[in-house]
């Protein structure tokens, strides 16, 4: 590279590193500073307890619930959006009928992408809103409503959803409903990129597995999802990043924020309990340090797992 | 005690502080940042330094400026306004930097250890806890305040104060909380509906038991409570508790004294409550506070209870015809301490230690508590101020019922510290309330849930333990 472009690239380069190592690298750094002592964050003094605050970590039952309660979601999440996601996209994209133009997805096809799609431009917090609406546990609520009205559930005894923590195959039902919503939201994103990936799978490959005499059912799988595989690799990692969130939905949707008694405790909630209303900033910082590590592990596994030569088409 | 509610539960904006403070993504602590970042020490001073006088007993100084932030909640912020005028008739020269929020903790926490405002009302289901901010030194005592002389009456700050105000302050022998508005707790209904159908309202549990019957048969709910925050049902528990075992019984659970909540009479003093959840008295759904209150409005349940902010909550959709009306929680006959009532001084105003104007934000809340500012407050609030006589001018048949109830009560008030003292046992007894209205738990299990709970408050050696005398 010529010297006069390298000053010009490094000197465009310079403020957005500065501003990211101070917004971005330098809290994390104190973060973890932080996690070493007992602040209570309101003082500026602290003392230094070395990993006093990690050993207890691994004592702390709320703790466990909620790393359990993570996990669920970590499994859940990425498992019912990809599916539905993938499901969504082949049937737009190559699940209706085949004539001479080639495959097409099922009649209206356009339309289904917008709306499918509409719920990843809402807020979060108006997809929460709405969804409060939703779930709301009297005649008011729109399911509720509406199966009270057509007498499949009885008025004195609606639907609690998210104040629910009676559990549903082992699992308090408050956190299959949040499941819900966030497997809503979420697909019709991923829908959108599993389908800009089916459209630059070459249809002729299609045309050849139809020659021979492939079903709908071996396209799909023995041709569209082997061709996904660095795509859905790539939503599984983001999917997981979200999985281990789920902190605005915590936040919104459930009785004392990780209630009923309980039931819906996450990771996140945890912290913001330790952190903002116990005063204990450092064990909190410890806590995100943990969670911060994990979640890079976890990526990082991820992504190896599922490295293998690419295909070229 | 000083936990009102907000007018809606969340805004974008603090949404999305909280979910970066708990850890978005993969970079979990990346808002602790606004927590965190510059916690370097700065020197302030008291702010003060002109000359003390009566009229300016901290030595405010003119050409300064006060920040003051008000909280926003079930009693708006146009009496706060209004206090302001007051202030400034006597320091014209002194510039009020007024700003309400919701969300105090979220806004005002990061500036505590660095550049505090002034002077923050801590109240909401978003406030900053009391005992931290004891703990870390981060608020001042104000026991200066209470010797000061009255802004505009005969005698000191703390002689104008309503009963159980300067304790209520008071922690570790210092006053660092100054309570403005006097809330008192109990059951609501509508007058007109009772008179209406012949109905009388009750004074122990056993009329009400009588009663409910009859308000089912037209199609009410007998009960309703906001079952999403879980310190709406607390209330009614903490009462019942006062009301039949007695004031030291409440003081030793405070003190976390070994077996406070197996004392006897604890379990049946709750069993009421458990009933009343058993036969379906309650208005089925889990609805939050402002969806109960509505439902109630609506004439879908016949007792609702909450506090005096109430009528200022809901003032935009209650009914014509509607008579808002306080009662005392009920009693049993043999209740030890039947008369006393659920009483406190709420919406606290603390003044941070590292604020540059303390001096003035003193003379504020001075003037906030002055007879000319409480009387405003009543008269724009509908709720009482905790300043002496605020609500004897102001006509309003739902304060002059929950003045009803005060005087009708003896002179102690029903008060509970542990959910100020304890972070981690508010948390437990606001979810255990909420289980045993949602008929999870009885009385027995509840208590020795609490028991449990606060046995493990008093065995662990990060949390600072408080003691309540009285």
């Amino acid at each position: 590279m010529r010297h006069g472009v390298a000053r010009f690239v490094t000197g465009f380069l310079a403020l957005p590193v500065a501003l990211y190592l101070f917004y971005v690298v330098w809290p994390f750094a104190q973060a973890a500073g932080y996690s070493l002592t007992d602040w209570g964050g309101y003082s500026d003094s602290q003392r230094f307890v070395g990993l006093d605050n990690y050993v207890r970590l691994f004592s702390d039952e709320l703790i466990r619930k909620a790393f359990w309660h993570n996990v669920f979601f970590l499994v859940t999440v990425p498992l019912f959006t990809i599916g539905l996601a993938l499901l969504l996209a082949f049937l737009l994209n190559v699940g209706g009928r085949e004539d001479r133009a080639g495959i097409r997805g099922v009649f209206g096809s356009g339309l289904y992408k917008v709306i499918f799609f509409f719920p990843q431009v809402l807020s979060l917090v108006v997809v929460a809103v709405m969804w409060q609406q939703i779930y709301r546990s009297d005649e008011q609520g729109l399911i509720n409503g509406l199966l009270i009205k057509i007498g499949l559930v009885d008025a004195d005894n609606p639907i609690a959803f998210t104040a629910d923590p009676e559990p549903f195959l082992g699992i308090p039902a408050v956190l299959w409903w949040l499941l819900l919503i966030a497997v809503w939201s979420g697909a019709g994103f991923y829908m959108v990129l599993f389908s800009a990936a089916m459209q630059s799978i070459p249809k002729d490959i299609y045309e050849a597995a139809i020659l021979d005499g492939a079903g709908r059912f071996h396209t799909f799988f023995k041709v569209t999802l082997p061709l996904l595989r660095d795509t859905i690799s790539v939503a599984w990692v983001y999917l997981g990043f979200i999985a281990l969130d789920m902190y605005a939905l915590v936040f919104v949707m459930t009785p004392s924020q990780g209630g009923p008694n309980h039931a819906s405790e996450i990771f996140a909630s945890v912290l913001n309990f330790t952190a903002f209303q116990k005063g204990q900033f450092g064990y909190a910082c410890a806590m995100g340090v943990a969670l911060a590590i994990f979640t890079i592990l976890l990526a990082a596994l991820q992504l190896r797992i599922t490295r293998r030569d690419r295909i070229e088409y | 005690m000083s936990v009102t509610p907000e007018k809606s539960d969340l805004s974008r904006r603090t949404l999305l502080q909280r979910a970066g403070a708990a850890g978005l993504l993969a970079v979990p602590a990346a808002g602790l940042l606004s927590a965190c970042a510059g916690s370097e020490p700065s020197k302030s001073d008291s702010g003060g330094g002109a000359a003390k006088s009566k009229d300016n007993p901290f030595g405010v100084k003119d050409d300064s400026a006060v920040k003051v932030v008000v909280f926003n909640g079930g009693l708006g912020d146009q009496w706060a306004k209004e206090d302001t005028v007051v202030f400034n008739a006597k320091h014209p020269k002194v510039t009020v930097n007024m700003s309400s929020t919701q969300k105090i903790k979220t806004e005002e926490q990061p500036k505590m250890a660095t550049q505090p405002s002034d002077l923050v009302m801590n109240s909401g289901a978003d406030m900053m806890d009391r005992s931290t901010l004891i703990n870390e030194g981060a608020i001042e005592p104000l026991d200066d305040l209470l010797t000061a002389p009255a802004w505009d009456g005969e005698g000191t700050v703390g002689d104008s104060l309503l009963p159980g105000t300067v304790g209520d302050g008071t922690q570790n022998g210092k006053f660092y909380v100054v309570n403005v508005a006097y809330t008192v707790w109990g059951n609501w209904y509508n007058a007109a509906l009772f008179k209406k159908e012949g109905w009388t309202a009750p004074t122990t549990w056993d009329e009400f038991f009588a009663l409910a019957p009859k308000i089912k048969a037209k199609g009410m709910a007998p009960y309703v409570h906001d079952a999403i925050h879980g310190y709406y049902p607390r209330w009614g528990l903490f009462a019942s508790i006062w009301k039949a075992v007695g004031k030291q019984a409440v003081i030793d659970i405070d003190n976390l004294k070994d077996g406070a909540w197996k004392a006897d009479g604890i379990v049946a003093a709750l069993q009421p409550w458990e009933k009343l959840v058993k036969d379906k008295l309650l208005l089925p759904g889990k609805l939050n506070h402002t969806q109960s209150q509505q439902a109630w409005l609506d004439g879908k349940a016949a007792f609702i209870q909450v506090g005096t902010w109430l009528k200022n909550e809901m003032a935009a959709t209650i009914p014509p015809g509607f008579e808002l009306t306080l009662s005392d929680y009920w009693s049993n006959s043999g209740d030890k301490a039947a008369k006393d009532v659920f009483a406190a001084s709420g919406e606290g105003f603390v003044v941070p230690s590292k604020a540059p104007n303390k001096a003035a934000a003193k003379e504020f809340l001075r003037a906030i508590l002055s007879k000319e500012g409480s009387a405003k407050f009543a008269e724009l609030t509908k709720s009482l101020a905790s300043t002496k006589g605020s609500g004897d001018k102001v006509q309003d048949s739902a304060l002059a019922s929950a003045n009803a109830v005060v005087k009708g009560g003896s002179s102690d008030l029903i008060s509970v510290k542990f959910p100020d003292f304890y972070a981690d046992l508010d948390k437990e007894s606001q979810n255990l309330s909420e289980e045993l209205f949602a008929g999870r738990l009885t009385a027995q299990q509840f208590v020795d849930k609490m028991q449990a709970a606060a046995d493990k408050v008093a065995k662990d050696s990060s949390i600072k333990k408080q003691t309540r005398t009285a």
